[in-house]
């Protein structure tokens, strides 16, 4: 079976900004991967090519089957991504953000109500402005959005920042149950030990490209 | 887009060897030399034949010298922006760096032109009508196709890399058409309405034969043969610009990628 | 796409109701200008009335700048951007609810601004139909300019000073043509506005047209 992710000699460019200088990178389905690597090493960067959001100045690059060099926007609807700040409306409550991007991903809204119990938005933190949510709360906020979707690629950045120690273990656990159910999950993180426990295979980035853990090295 | 390789493969516009004798880039070759030549020869021409050859006009004087100026950039400036109106067209279909340049380029010489137009237009007015300024619907048109054209290039300046660049020009210059029909036929509505005397002086309608018609024409056919030669220069600059844009890019991944692997 | 419209303007009124900007600051700005203008001109409301229909329309104007503006900094927040194309809203259904919600919005102001008219310069609402007929394909006129100009100037770090530059030669035949129908009702010879109405109606498609086929191409970007 073709892998998830396969990029050779990817370059991104944003801005004039070389932020990715040759990635080399397979994920096959149904496997958990994290990206360690410095600040500034392309880990986030490596996570919005996949999710088709940046565009692929250079090399191959497909993501479940579709091509990013030449459609980058096939795939957006099919992964989910966790950026650092959540992407939510601050303005609006946090059930009325997960009612709008639920209604826009076309998701059934009983998976969402599902989903934002499970995270513990319910009473007062629902009905709350975002803006007026503890970063740990807007995490939860965001995580519920994805999980609600099922993508069948899950892209985190930093996910375990922000949230408590109940937070980092229910995350663990979708995350976990998300595998068995035959997603793919690349998290970007710093947090080595957490990713070890979740038995991440490791790769490590360092000046926009892949310098350990790479498709040749394995 | 390519790093590393600008090959010039479908870019009849770009000069297949950019080198000249010295070994610097250049954006001349054989055909614009030709056409510089030409410019260049004409406009001794075009000076005699509107201040000397020709007689002042009848009822208009001196003044309609003006209109040896102002009559052919009317025309390279519209033809310059109708260029970039289908130049964006075809980028937005084509999606090609080549169309791109010859959008922008257009539309940089159609500003400087429709400027051209507007200030000989206003100094035609002052010494014709009295007022530098009329709400003629052809002056305001232009006026507004101007401001769009300066929006135009405001816009490209801010859009910090080539893809956004290309996209949102084009969309601007997609506008410029439907917006120049728009604004000249709300304006003749207008103007129609008021029944406004200064408009429908006699005075605009003079005799046009014999030399003056000749140098008219002429004028015109030198300002066409000048636009097609500045847009030559003016692309090539904007393609040698982008390849050095590529080449400072493919070094900055170069020198970004031996830092990461010692 | 009507449905990625209506989800889209749904939330962007959602927003408005939650934080009342357009009512509490873009409608109150209207009135300031109406008021400024009084004083710029003439307090015998001599010239007052003979402007009115001008000064309306300069005001909205003025207004949907603000209203555009506004518009895209809900969705400046880092990520939204990002989330919103994860999506699978159509770009075009994304670009007519935008514009939808904006038309709403400056509906209210110019239901505030007619007040204010009729109060501070005296202006008297004969011939209302033509009146209304007027502000509804100005306003879609303007909503959808704005909307596609609005677009055209997310994530530059000029773009405040950008947008203006952007959308007001855009609109200037509205102005126009909305400021002489405006005319022509208040004198009370309707017959001479509604050409102007059509011709409103007739920027307002061409400008739908633009949006909802070229939207997708400036979201394309990141």
């Amino acid at each position: 079976m073709a892998p998830v992710i396969h990029l050779r000699d990817v370059v991104a460019l944003l801005g004039g900004f070389p932020a990715l200088t040759g990635v080399d990178l397979d994920v096959d389905a149904a496997e958990l991967v994290a990206l360690v690597g410095a600040n500034g090493a392309g880990k986030t960067t490596v996570l919005r090519v996949c999710a088709g959001l940046v565009p692929v100045d250079s090399g191959t690059a497909s993501v479940l089957g579709e091509d990013l060099t030449r459609n980058g926007r096939a795939v957006r609807s099919r992964v989910g991504l966790l950026g650092p700040s959540g992407g939510l409306y601050d303005e609006l409550t946090a059930m009325d953000n997960l009612r709008f991007f639920a209604r826009a991903a076309r998701v059934d809204p009983a998976d969402v109500d599902r989903a934002a119990e499970r995270f513990g938005i319910t009473g007062r933190v629902a009905d709350s402005p975002v803006v007026r949510l503890s970063t740990g709360q807007r995490r939860r906020v965001a995580l519920a959005s994805l999980v609600a979707r099922r993508p069948q690629l899950w892209l985190l950045d930093e996910p375990h920042g922000g949230l408590d120690a109940e937070g980092r273990d229910l995350l663990d656990a979708v995350v976990l149950s998300a595998v068995a159910s035959g997603a793919t999950v690349v998290i970007a993180s710093h947090d080595l030990d957490r990713t070890s426990a979740l038995g991440c295979r490791h790769v490590t980035l360092a000046g926009g490209s892949v310098v350990e853990g790479g498709p040749d090295a394995a | 887009m390519s790093i590393g390789n600008g090959q010039s493969a479908g870019t009849p516009l770009a000069t297949q060897d950019t080198r000249s004798v010295t070994g610097h880039p250049t954006t001349g070759s054989p055909a614009t030399r030709v056409l510089g030549i030409i410019v260049l020869l004409c406009l001794p021409l075009v000076l005699w034949l509107s201040f000397v050859a020709t007689p002042p006009d009848a009822v208009q004087g001196e003044s309609v010298r003006l209109l040896y100026v102002h009559v052919p950039s009317v025309t390279v400036a519209y033809v310059a922006c109708f260029v970039t109106f289908v130049a964006s067209i075809m980028w937005l279909w084509k999606r090609s760096e080549w169309w791109d340049l010859v959008g922008s380029s257009a539309a940089e010489i159609g500003s400087v032109f429709t400027a051209l137009t507007l200030v000989s237009g206003m100094i035609w007015g002052q010494i014709t009508w009295g007022t530098a300024w009329e709400w003629d619907p052809r002056l305001t048109s232009t006026l507004f196709l101007f401001l769009l054209l300066v929006g135009y290039q405001a816009l490209r300046a801010a859009s910090p890399d080539r893809s956004s660049r290309s996209r949102r020009s084009a969309v601007i210059g997609l506008l410029l058409v439907p917006n120049i029909l728009i604004v000249n036929r709300s304006v003749q509505w207008w103007r129609s309405l008021h029944q406004d005397a200064t408009l429908f002086r006699t005075d605009l309608d003079f005799r046009i034969e014999g030399l003056m018609l000749f140098t008219w024409m002429f004028t015109t056919a030198v300002g066409m043969v000048l636009l097609v030669w500045l847009l030559f220069h003016r692309f090539r600059v904007g393609w040698l610009a982008n390849r050095v844009e590529e080449r400072q890019l493919s070094e900055a991944v170069a020198a970004r990628r031996a830092e990461a692997t010692p | 796409m009507l449905r990625d419209a209506m989800l889209v303007a749904g939330k962007d009124l959602r927003v408005e109701a939650r934080t009342r900007v357009g009512l509490g600051q873009v409608a109150p700005f209207a009135v300031l200008v109406l008021v400024l203008f009084g004083f710029a001109l003439d307090p015998d409301r001599g010239i007052l009335e003979a402007a009115t229909p001008g000064l309306f329309w300069i005001t909205v104007l003025f207004a949907s700048v603000l209203g555009v503006q506004r518009a895209y900094a809900v969705e400046s927040g880092a990520g939204v951007r990002d989330a919103l194309r994860l999506t699978s809203l159509s770009p075009g259904g994304m670009f007519l609810g935008k514009a939808l919600a904006l038309a709403v919005q400056l509906l209210a102001v110019e239901l505030v601004l007619g007040v204010g008219v009729i109060v501070l310069y005296g202006a008297d609402p004969a011939g209302w139909i033509l009146l209304v007929g007027t502000a509804l394909p100005a306003t879609a006129g303007i909503a959808a300019a704005g909307s596609l100009s609005g677009v055209l100037a997310v994530g530059l770090r000029v773009r405040e000073t950008l947008l203006p530059l952007l959308l007001l030669p855009v609109l200037a035949p509205v102005l126009l043509a909305a400021t002489r129908a405006f005319e022509a009702a208040l004198d009370g010879s309707p017959a001479d506005g509604w050409p102007w109405a059509g011709l409103l109606a007739l920027f307002a498609v061409v400008y739908v047209g633009c949006g909802i086929g070229l939207y997708g191409t400036v979201l394309e970007e990141s």
